[in-house]
């Protein structure tokens, strides 16, 4: 897609912002400080807004709380398609708005089942590996199944799934295991939930 | 009245606008960057990420990098707790203490390790089994393990990309060459997760053990050196050692004076000039919960705990 389009629509169909922006970025960052530090774990994330479909409001909720002129984001097909989700968060978050996935901070993938190679994003440098992708996933269902996931953040083993992945999900992320400290970085959300994949984490079993 | 006293009953009934400040002080664009920095940190741990370090109210060294991770991830429902070497009531943590309780109304402070959710720290761990939900913040001056080693930042960082650590080694076997022994005490060097070696900030090398598999998140700010790092709950933290020199921590002859706690961090007060002096815990927020549970010390000034 473009970044240059046509004026936005009026503001009158502009969804609303955090209607309490101190508070609700503090949450919604806190709920996903703990889902990155605890691989796999489903934490609670509440918010009211209410985007422009696709957008889901929990996407919306951490694109509001972590995107700003600083982070490019990248919209996937789905996204793109529709001109109000890019205006939406233009101006909520002043976020430039990219089609080169190698060039944004975060990717908002609301078809996880069509997820781009991880290898399409930036993976970071070896000096400063934290020069990488964050991908935001819109995933229908949070579960317990079918992977098995170990690393920092998980006492022993925890077991996590997600519905739709691709069918070579596990692979894909042994590849991007491989990588490490380079790769990329995952946040689910989900209806009232967000959950993480950071780069430190093994899937070490697929059921 | 004078014309002094004048000018300032003027200016107050002008209403001059109080000074307010956004919650817990910074603004919101530099929390969301403080904030992108510490989700990469957790993610890649051990790894000291950049960041941009604000000017703070106080001068560097005396916590910046910590109040600013602190003012990040401050909610209205967190309760803070601030100590300074163990301590909740020296002039560090007093300081910080209040300057979050005037810019973050509605946070309550605490003194009692068990009740904090986030928990600033200058230069110790808590004695007390830290919990789940719990948030360890750490003030850091110099982040980077090998600086004293090579200054420059370039190399340094060329160092961590290939995980070429022999020059730290190199220097722990200076020390046994020198001393018999590992003579680093403080800010002894831990390889985290297998990966990256970092610096756990001057605390004894007695608290390192704390650090491996602990419950909860530990995070490091450093703000004269723009640099934030962390270590996720239960992740591995090995201090770097030899195997016929394994790593140590320090044993004290004798219990602490005010509550006889042993195993824990003491320190030495001097009493008076001629060679008194006595071995006080360190964290006094440990040391205090035990008096009150009745233990006593071979100094305590309190009463015998009634049987």
């Amino acid at each position: 897609m473009s970044t240059e389009q046509t004026p936005a629509a009026s503001t009158s169909e502009l969804a609303l912002g955090f209607s309490d922006p101190v508070r609700e970025a503090q949450a919604t960052f806190k709920a996903v400080m703990w889902a990155v530090s605890r691989p796999g774990h489903r934490m609670p994330l509440a918010t009211n807004l209410k985007p422009p479909a696709p957008l889901t409001p929990e996407m919306a909720a951490l694109a509001l709380a972590l995107a700003d002129y600083e982070t490019p984001l990248w919209l996937d097909p789905m996204l793109a398609k529709h001109k109000g989700v890019a205006d939406f968060l233009r101006f909520h978050t002043g976020a430039p708005i990219t089609d080169d996935p190698a060039a944004a901070r975060f990717a908002l993938v609301r078809e996880p089942g069509n997820l781009p190679p991880f290898t399409d994003f930036a993976q970071g440098i070896p000096e400063y590996p934290d020069r990488s992708t964050t991908l935001i996933l819109a995933v229908t269902m949070l579960s317990d199944a079918p992977f098995t996931l170990e690393g920092p953040g998980i006492k022993s083993t925890r077991s996590f799934g997600a519905t739709p992945l691709p069918a070579d999900f596990a692979t894909r992320w042994a590849d991007n295991r491989l990588l490490f400290p380079l790769g990329v970085d995952l946040l689910f959300t989900t209806s009232g939930l967000v959950s993480a994949l950071p780069r430190s984490t093994r899937i070490t079993a697929e059921a | 009245m004078t014309a002094l006293e004048q000018t300032q009953t003027a200016s107050t009934s002008a209403g001059m606008p109080a000074i307010t400040y956004n919650f817990a002080y910074l603004d919101e664009q530099t929390k969301r960057m403080i904030r992108r920095a510490i989700l990469k940190a957790i993610a890649i741990p051990g790894y000291q990420v950049p960041f941009a370090s604000r000017e703070m109210p106080m001068p560097y060294g005396w916590g910046t990098g910590g109040v600013q991770v602190t003012a990040a991830i401050l909610g209205m429902d967190d309760v803070l707790k601030v100590i300074d070497q163990g301590s909740d009531d020296t002039t560090n943590a007093v300081a910080i203490r209040g300057f979050f309780e005037t810019t973050a109304p509605g946070v309550a402070t605490t003194t009692r390790t068990q009740d904090a959710t986030v928990i600033q720290t200058r230069h110790r761990v808590p004695e007390q089994q830290l919990q789940a939900h719990q948030v360890l913040v750490y003030q850091v001056p110099i982040p980077e393990p090998l600086r004293f080693l090579e200054p420059r930042e370039t190399e340094t960082r060329k160092l961590h990309a290939l995980a070429d650590y022999g020059l730290m080694h190199v220097k722990l076997y200076e020390d046994i060459a020198r001393h018999g022994h590992i003579a680093t005490t403080y800010a002894y060097p831990v390889e985290v997760d297998g990966r990256y070696v970092m610096d756990p900030s001057p605390i004894p090398k007695f608290d390192n053990p704390k650090m491996d598999d602990s419950p909860a998140l530990q995070l490091f700010g450093a703000g004269r050196e723009k640099r934030i790092y962390a270590i996720p709950p239960h992740t591995r933290v090995v201090p770097l050692d030899f195997e016929d020199h394994p790593f140590k921590v320090q044993h004290f002859a004798k219990p602490c004076a005010l509550c006889a706690a042993t195993g824990v961090y003491l320190d030495e007060v001097i009493l008076d000039d001629r060679g008194g002096r006595m071995f006080v815990c360190s964290d006094t927020d440990y040391c205090n919960t035990r008096q009150a549970e009745g233990h006593r010390g071979e100094m305590s000034a309190l009463p015998e705990a009634a049987e």
